[in-house]
This record gives structure tokens, sequence and C-alpha cells, in this order.
């Protein structure tokens, strides 16, 4: 039973591996998008926004009849809106579950690695925990940053809608399925995250290790502090691809423009974002 | 002539009874997609049991609860704060100084509520957290402090419209008989106007359960039951804007629809109260 399991698991990553092969064509560039006009519609998760943007800034730039939107929502609604044909492209911070590529049909294209690291304010003593701890946290159990060698507050514990693959990897790999209070705080993006920990001393969060910057300060756990570095080496476990979706075969203005993230031009951008290229 | 009149009469009166059909057919709508859920678990399940999806728990009781505590502190706020305003501007300053507030509460009406959240997430949260020294500072209380100022300008609009329907004879008249200031509001304007006020405070709640971004950005969201104004807590609203993601066959996603129904059933009961209330102002 267990034999079969591992197959179809395997045979998942094949095809994933297939799709990620059929994407990264040797077109490469701004150029491609020659004589190209109309509208990209892009959707979903929020981690993905930072380099999307440059990307699309690039492309409008270069050419003037080409109009590329982005909006969040998370990894849930993009992977629902490209499903329903709202949006040409939906990304998403997790991979999507077999269930959903085969309701919508759906093509994915990995174009990042992605850390998701834990935060804290940057005038929180507290600057590492075990996973254990990192649980408890998240549990309720321990609700003071006392306990942890912290000023003598209650923990603020921020988290994201269950739609997030933010959440849905850091729920997986850094808490182990394990629960999370009532008592914890919903925010819905990672723009969101990084404003809520940067203006609340005794919080504690995750995101995006590609939206860590000064203004919070990561946690080392079990010892690796999440960053581009120990993200990219696998050090850091909790980690996962940033994925671009379509329904159906990548085709149009869509595929030039994961065409052009593939590039290394766009893993260029990946890079300069904080997120670890594919390639 | 009157044969040219019927086509434009026509017209306005499909796109009359087009709104109205929409309106309901909104609410069959929702009616329809809840039925099956209230029927899957019972309607109490879902007003008591907490919201836990992963667990199979989908109840929205927390929520409700939340909306209405914002809403009602949000008009406990407001209420006085607009009452003010309003005799600023028709009674103590009737002049430059209240025509001048008068054009910046109207002004304020037009701020987008994105506004205001955004400024409550850098003053009032870190405000709230440092003075009450317990919780994040997204708690109820930031929430309808800022609600209020939302829901604030329309109902010193609404409230000083009210006050100035007071016919000037009788103001007038109690003035000769040597009424003060203060006897003249209290015995004259107050008893003649308090209709429309109570209008001005239904149409602020209407207001204050339907607004979403004030509540999803400094509310905090938590799904726990609240118990106390520094707490955390999750309107209707918000809890929609946070879960619509969910996968469309999902029990999570068919639940928004109670949700929803509940929203509309709450606004309604606003709305028509207001009705009520103003028709029977217009007959006495």
């Amino acid at each position: 039973m267990k034999f079969v399991f591992n197959t179809t698991k395997h045979l998942a990553w094949l095809m994933a591996c297939c799709f990620i092969l059929v994407s990264s064509s040797p077109a490469d560039g701004i150029n491609t998008f020659t004589g190209e006009k109309g509208t990209l519609r892009i959707s979903g998760g929020t981690a993905h926004i930072p380099v999307m943007k440059i990307a699309a800034q690039n492309v409008m730039g270069a050419h003037p009849d080409i109009q590329i939107t982005i909006a969040g929502g998370g990894s849930g609604a993009g992977i629902k809106q490209v499903g329903e044909g709202l949006v040409q492209i939906g990304n998403s911070g997790r991979k999507a579950s077999d269930a959903e590529i085969q309701k919508y049909g759906l093509s994915l294209y990995k174009w990042a690695i992605d850390g998701v690291g834990t935060v804290v304010h940057p005038e929180n003593p507290v600057k590492a925990l075990t996973s254990e701890q990192l649980q408890d946290i998240f549990a309720g159990r321990i609700d003071n940053w006392k306990a942890l060698g912290g000023p003598d507050r209650a923990i603020t514990v921020y988290t994201r809608d269950a739609s997030s693959g933010t959440r849905s990897v850091f729920w997986k790999k850094a808490l182990a399925k394990g629960a999370i209070s009532p008592k914890a705080q919903f925010v819905a993006s990672n723009g969101a995250m990084k404003t809520a920990v940067a203006k609340n001393p005794y919080a504690i969060g995750y995101m995006s290790v590609g939206y860590i910057d000064p203004s919070v300060a990561p946690i080392s756990l079990d010892g690796v502090v999440p960053d581009l570095e120990t993200v990219k080496s696998g050090k850091y476990k909790v980690s996962r691809g940033l994925y671009s979706n379509t329904k159906g075969p990548v085709t149009g203005l869509a595929e030039k423009f994961i065409n052009y993230l593939l590039s290394p031009e766009g893993q260029k951008i990946v890079a300069k974002k904080g997120f670890v290229p594919v390639h | 002539m009157l044969e040219n009149d019927r086509i434009p009469k026509l017209c306005l009166q499909i796109a009359a009874w087009g709104c109205a059909a929409l309106t309901f057919g909104v609410l069959a709508f929702m009616a329809w997609l809840s039925i099956p859920v209230l029927k899957a678990s019972n309607t109490v399940q879902i007003l008591t049991q907490p919201w836990l999806p992963n667990q199979g728990q989908f109840g929205i009781g927390p929520m409700i609860l939340g909306s209405l505590y914002i809403s009602v502190l949000s008009l406990i706020i407001a209420g006085p704060v607009s009452f003010g305003g309003a005799i600023f501007i028709r009674i103590t300053r009737p002049g430059i100084a209240g025509k001048i507030f008068q054009h910046l509460v109207e002004a304020m009406t037009a701020v987008p509520t994105v506004v205001y959240g955004f400024i409550g997430v850098f003053l009032i949260v870190p405000f709230i957290r440092e003075t009450f020294l317990q919780g994040s500072g997204m708690c109820i209380l930031s929430a309808s402090i800022m609600l209020a100022l939302v829901i604030a300008p329309t109902m010193i609009l609404i409230f000083s419209q009210s006050i100035s329907n007071v016919p000037r004879e009788y103001t007038i008249a109690a003035e000769a008989m040597g009424a003060t200031p203060a006897q003249t509001f209290f015995m004259i304007i107050l008893p003649y106007a308090w209709k429309g006020i109570l209008t001005g405070l239904i149409l602020g709640f209407g207001r204050a359960v339907g607004d979403t971004l004030i509540a999803l950005m400094i509310s905090g969201n938590a799904i726990a039951f609240p118990g106390h104004i520094l707490d955390s807590a999750r309107t209707l609203t918000a809890h929609i804007a946070l879960v619509t993601a969910a996968d469309f066959d999902s029990m999570e996603f068919k639940t928004l629809f109670v949700c929803a129904l509940t929203l509309y059933l709450l606004t309604c009961l606003g709305v028509f109260s207001a009705r009520v209330i103003g028709k029977r102002q217009r007959s006495s």
C-alpha cells in the first residue's frame, strides 16, 4: 500500500518536472513580447507579487500596448480564479493539490524557491527557537515572552487564512501540522503580515523569506536562520516552490510572461527580490 | 405626444422593477444556497460551534458576535459625538463656523474606509496596545473607534437635517415665552427631531455592520468567541473576505452563504426600522 502511495507521489513529481521542462524553452528576454498587445490578468499568492510587479513593469515599459494587472488574494484564490477563467495566470505559493489540478486541468510552472521564515519585531530579544517551542507558541501553550527570556508581555500570534500557501507550508513543515490557537490573529497577505509584526513589539508571525527586511527580525529555527543562503542550500527546511498556474497548457501573452520569468533576465529579478532562482 | 411618452416610461419601469427583482433575487439566491448548510448541520450548531474547518466545525457564532460588538460599540462612540456635531452646526454656531464644519463633515463622508483602516493600523493600534498593556492592540475597541469615525459624518448630517426640520415658528414661540436655549432644545427641538435622530442611528448601525475593511485591518480577525473589548474579533464581513478563497465545493465556502444571509437580514432589519420610524415621523 505504501509502495503504491509512493509511486503516485513520484509520478506527480515527474509530471511537475515535465511541466517545468516544457516551460523553459529557450525564448528569452523582453524582446519576445514584440508585436503582442492585450491584457494579462494575474492573481493569487502574495509572495509572488514583488517579482511579478518588476517583471510586469519591465514588460509594460518596453511594450506599452500590453496591460498586466496583478492582484493578491492568496494561493487558494489564485488557483480558483485561474480555474474559472477569471485570470490567465493564478499564482500559488504551494503546489496545487491533485484534486485541483484534475478539476481545473491546471498546468504548473515553478519559477522560484522560497522559504517561509518565522519573524518577530526587531526589538524582541528572542532570536532563536526550537521547533517544539515554536509549536507551543502557535498552539497557545506558551503565551508570554517571559517564558522564552523576553519581556513579561503576552505573545500575539499572527497567522494567515486557510487559503494561504504560506500558511499551508508553514503549518506542514514548521508546525508539523500542529494546532493553531483560536486566539491567533489573522492577516490577509504577506505584506499585511510584515506591517502587523513590524508595528507590534510582542508579535510573532511567519512570512515569505523574500519579504523579510530590517523592519522585522527572522527567528532562527533549530539553529538555522531563514535566509536566501540557507533556503538555497536546503539547510532551512521550511521551503516551497513559487508556482504560476494556467488553465490547460499556457498560451499567448501568459506563455511569454512565464517564459520571461524563467529567462535569465527574469531569474535575475527573482534573485534580486530575495528568492532562490530555479535555473 | 402621448404615444412617444410610453417608451421612456416603459424603460424606466423595467429598470425599477429590475432593480427590485435583483435585490430579492440576491436574497432568494442566498437563502436557497444556505438551506443545505442549515439542514446538514442544524441551525443551533452553526451558531454555537467554533470555526475549526479542519475539524469539520463551521460555526459562525463568533463572527456574528464580533459584528454586533464592533458595530454597537462604534455606535456608542459615534452617537454622542455626532449629536454634538449636529448641535454645533444647527444651534450653537449656525453661522460661518457651522457651515465650515458642515462642509468638512460632508467631505469626510467621501473618504474611503481603507484610508481610515490604514491610519488605524499606524495610530490607534499601537496607542491602544501601550495604553492597556494587553493584547496586540488589534481589538474590538480599536476597530470601533475607527469605525465610529467612518459612520459619524453620515450621522451628523442626518441629525442636523432632522434638527433643521423643526419649524421656525415653534422655536420662535418658545423663545418669545422666555424659554432659555437649553429649554428650547430639550422641550421643543429634541421631541420633534427625535425620530430623525433614531433614523440616523439606525443607518449608522447599518453602515457599521456592513463595513469590511476597518474590521479586516484593525480588529485582528481571531476566531475565538470575543469576551472583552480588548479581545481580537472577526466580523461577518471580514470572515467572508478571508474565506472566499476556499474551494467552491468545500463546506467552508458554503457556510459563507449563511454569513451573507445573516448580514443581509441584519442590514434589512436596520433599513426597515429606519423606514417605519421615518414614516411615523412624517405622519405625526
